[in-house]
């Protein structure tokens, strides 16, 4: 307050002056990130108002015209998605797929990053390094001798066929994200709890999965989205009634225009839960994509 | 001990990674029967134009998303460092991050819709070029056989055969002429007065309900108001222009004594914005790059973003201490120090690029499938839709032996790091 008051008269009016001149200065700089975040946001707008309309509007004007014409949106496209049978099982497939494709991941690739951050084995340098050296495998590289193998066992165009296949393909990513974090847990912690007569099961459920939490959290959201948000694996594995929304949606694309009114809602319906995830998370999926952005 | 912690991890990556790998590379250099056929597999895929097509795509892909990716996280990066929303920018544009290829395909096919009517980037491109080069006022009028006019090609200005002196008037009747392009304050036509050093011009619908006779200027036809009308000399130089009224005339004076010709202008004729078809053979890998680069720039804006965020305050206040302004801080001390981020976004960006499916799938149309094919999808096609197992297994290996620097790359940071 004193300071205020001791100011010199006009000083204040010079500063106000000086921050207008610099807002002014900044002008264009605000109007081209307002430009560059309304292009980002756009076309996912789009779809969104696309996925309101009948298939007969999307074929007869652009998007943009319920702004002056807003009868044109409806529900019937989402309630014809939602009552088709096939399209809803798709998406209880994704989740199907992904729920238990996420947790395992964490779960196994846990286990075997405390091994090579905490426990002394022998080879452990080089099998550690053959998973850095995994990392960027092409899964092009197994498609099909995993898709003969999985023939063999009776599992080809099931769900947990792609399951398994998401579990090793992650594995590699989400050993080493792991390990680096397993690593930074100080020595003290797991030597007490050594000397203490813990086990090494003990030591891991007990100190090491709480302390390692922020990257489990990181991976098991990564993981989802990863999985979530495939076609490929899918599109090789799976079949009929196993297939996930995003194989479902792929084989509706031949008559883009036509299906538009089943293929904009189903897209955004598969896309509301990675949002959702994504928003409510967020902070741990920018942290899992620090930690190694190398997949 | 150890065995039990690491057993899980090393079955699933021995049966499913490891195991695979080594069985693609081995189909490889084998017939779909199982006989050894050594490098005709190899050969099939530089032969085959599809793959080659692939190859080059990938080319493509690999010299440009990368640079691009990067360039605009940095961009983002540095200017949202400067407002107090730079959170929300950057949610904004790392958002398409969280959802898949398939969706980001499905949006983008909406915008690039071909027709400016349909599609968004159409429609907005239309708006632009339409700005600057609109549509003519009658871009569909035509002339009618057996009257002295004539046009080169449709769209060509309309030019009179007969010449005139001063202080006549040239008719120019138009045929094709849309209802619609008829403005609603057309009235009857009616051959202007001509001054005495001058021209008269005008440009009438030459068509009345029952017909009308060609050529001639009859009661119950319309004026064609807003054609760009232009006086010709003998020599062909256009020496006066102007512009119909409501009853299709315009007058000219002080020319001289001529001969002249008349010509409604090739402008008249223009046609509007028809639409680009981004997702056509020529520019459909181009626009698929621009896709997956709406995608991917925030997960570049946030990696660089946070090597912004852990740069050393005290060196960039040193360098403005010392007098550097805004650009030569960025040039010689923000960019040096954050090149190793630069390079970690760069090389990820190369290794997504290379691997690169689901949006070529998904965003290109049957139509245009082959020129925007990629090796990833080429690999996913002749193994699984030919049935060529060797070949698409030699595709598979191109491909990996693509990344494989990238796996030394990391190997050797790993090693460098511990």
């Amino acid at each position: 307050m004193a300071a205020a008051a001791e100011r010199l008269p006009g000083e204040g009016s010079r500063s106000r002056l000086g921050r207008v001149g610099r807002a002014l200065g900044r002008g264009p700089l605000h109007l081209f990130l307002l430009l560059m975040a309304l292009f980002w946001l756009t076309p996912t707008f789009g779809l969104l108002i696309t996925s309101f309309r009948s298939s007969a509007a999307s074929a007869e004007s652009g998007w943009w015209t319920v702004f002056t014409e807003p009868r044109q949106l409806t529900l019937e496209p989402y309630k014809e998605v939602l009552a088709n049978e096939s399209l809803v099982q798709a998406l209880f497939n994704t989740l199907y797929i992904t729920v238990p494709a996420s947790l395992l991941v964490v779960l196994i690739a846990a286990l075997a990053a405390y091994a090579f951050a905490w426990i002394d084995f022998k080879g452990r340098e080089p099998l550690f390094l053959l998973i850095v050296a995994l990392l960027i495998v092409p899964l092009q590289m197994a498609l099909l001798p995993v898709s003969r193998l999985f023939g063999n066992l009776g599992i080809f165009g099931t769900i947990p066929a792609a399951v398994f296949f998401h579990i090793a393909f992650g594995l590699p990513f989400a050993i080493f994200l792991l390990r680096n974090f397993f690593i930074g847990i100080p020595t003290e912690l797991l030597e007490a709890a050594r000397i203490d007569g813990a086990s090494e099961l003990g030591i891991f459920t007990r100190i090491v999965l709480p302390l390692g939490m922020p990257a489990i959290a990181s991976l098991l959201i990564f993981q989802f989205l990863w999985t979530w948000n495939d076609l490929l694996v899918a599109l090789t594995f799976t079949a009929s009634d196993a297939i996930p929304i995003t194989v479902a949606i792929q084989q509706e694309l031949r008559t883009f225009g036509a299906n538009l009114d089943i293929i904009a809602p189903a897209a955004f319906l598969s896309m509301i839960v990675p949002l959702i995830v994504f928003f409510a998370f967020q902070r741990y999926f920018v942290q899992g994509l620090l930690a190694g952005s190398v997949k | 001990m150890a065995v039990l912690f690491l057993g899980p991890a090393l079955l699933f990556v021995g049966a499913l990674v490891i195991y695979p790998t080594l069985d693609t590379v081995g189909q490889s250099f084998r017939s779909e029967a199982g006989a050894f056929v050594g490098v005709d597999n190899y050969k099939a895929v530089a032969e085959t134009e599809r793959i080659k097509t692939a190859i080059k795509n990938n080319f493509i892909w690999v010299a440009t998303a990368p640079a691009i990716i990067t360039a605009l996280g940095l961009m983002f990066a540095i200017l949202t460092e400067r407002v107090r929303y730079s959170t929300a920018i950057k949610i904004i544009v790392f958002m398409p991050m969280a959802i898949s290829f398939l969706a980001t395909g499905v949006i983008w096919r909406v915008m690039y819709e071909p027709s400016p009517e349909l599609g968004f980037i159409n429609a907005a491109t239309g708006l632009v070029y339409n700005t600057f080069n609109g549509p003519g006022a009658y871009p569909d009028a035509k002339v009618l056989p057996d009257v002295p006019l004539e046009q080169a090609k449709p769209g060509a200005p309309i030019v009179t055969t007969e010449e005139f002196t001063a202080g006549e008037s040239a008719l120019i009747g138009l045929t094709a002429v849309a209802e619609d392009d008829v403005p609603a304050d057309s009235v009857q036509a009616a051959a202007p007065q001509a001054p005495a050093d001058g021209l008269g011009v005008v440009v009438w619908r030459d068509f009345k309900p029952g017909g009308g006779v060609p050529g001639e200027l009859e009661q119950g036809e319309i004026g064609l108001p807003g054609a760009d009308v232009e006086v010709l000399s003998a020599t062909g130089e256009v020496v006066a222009s102007g512009t119909t009224g409501s009853d299709g005339s315009v007058t000219f004076s002080g020319l001289g004594e001529g001969p002249f010709k008349a010509q409604v202008a090739e402008s008249t004729f223009a046609q509007g914005f028809a639409g680009v078809d981004w997702l056509g053979p020529n520019l459909v890998t181009p626009a698929i790059i621009g896709a997956f680069s709406w995608m991917w720039a925030g997960f570049a804006v946030v990696v660089i973003g946070a090597g912004l965020a852990a740069l050393p305050r005290d060196v960039l206040e040193a360098a403005r201490v010392d007098g550097a302004n805004e650009w030569q801080t960025f040039r010689h001390v923000t960019l040096p120090l954050l090149a190793p981020v630069l390079g970690v976004v760069f090389v990820t960006m190369v290794i997504n690029v290379l691997k690169i499916f689901d949006i070529v799938l998904v965003t290109a149309p049957g139509a245009s499938q082959d020129e925007a094919n990629v090796i990833a999808l080429e690999m996913f096609k002749t193994t699984f839709s030919s049935r060529q197992y060797g070949v698409g297994s030699a595709v598979a290996v191109l491909l990996f032996i693509l990344v494989i620097p990238v796996m030394f790359i990391n190997i050797r940071r790993f090693r460098r790091e511990n």
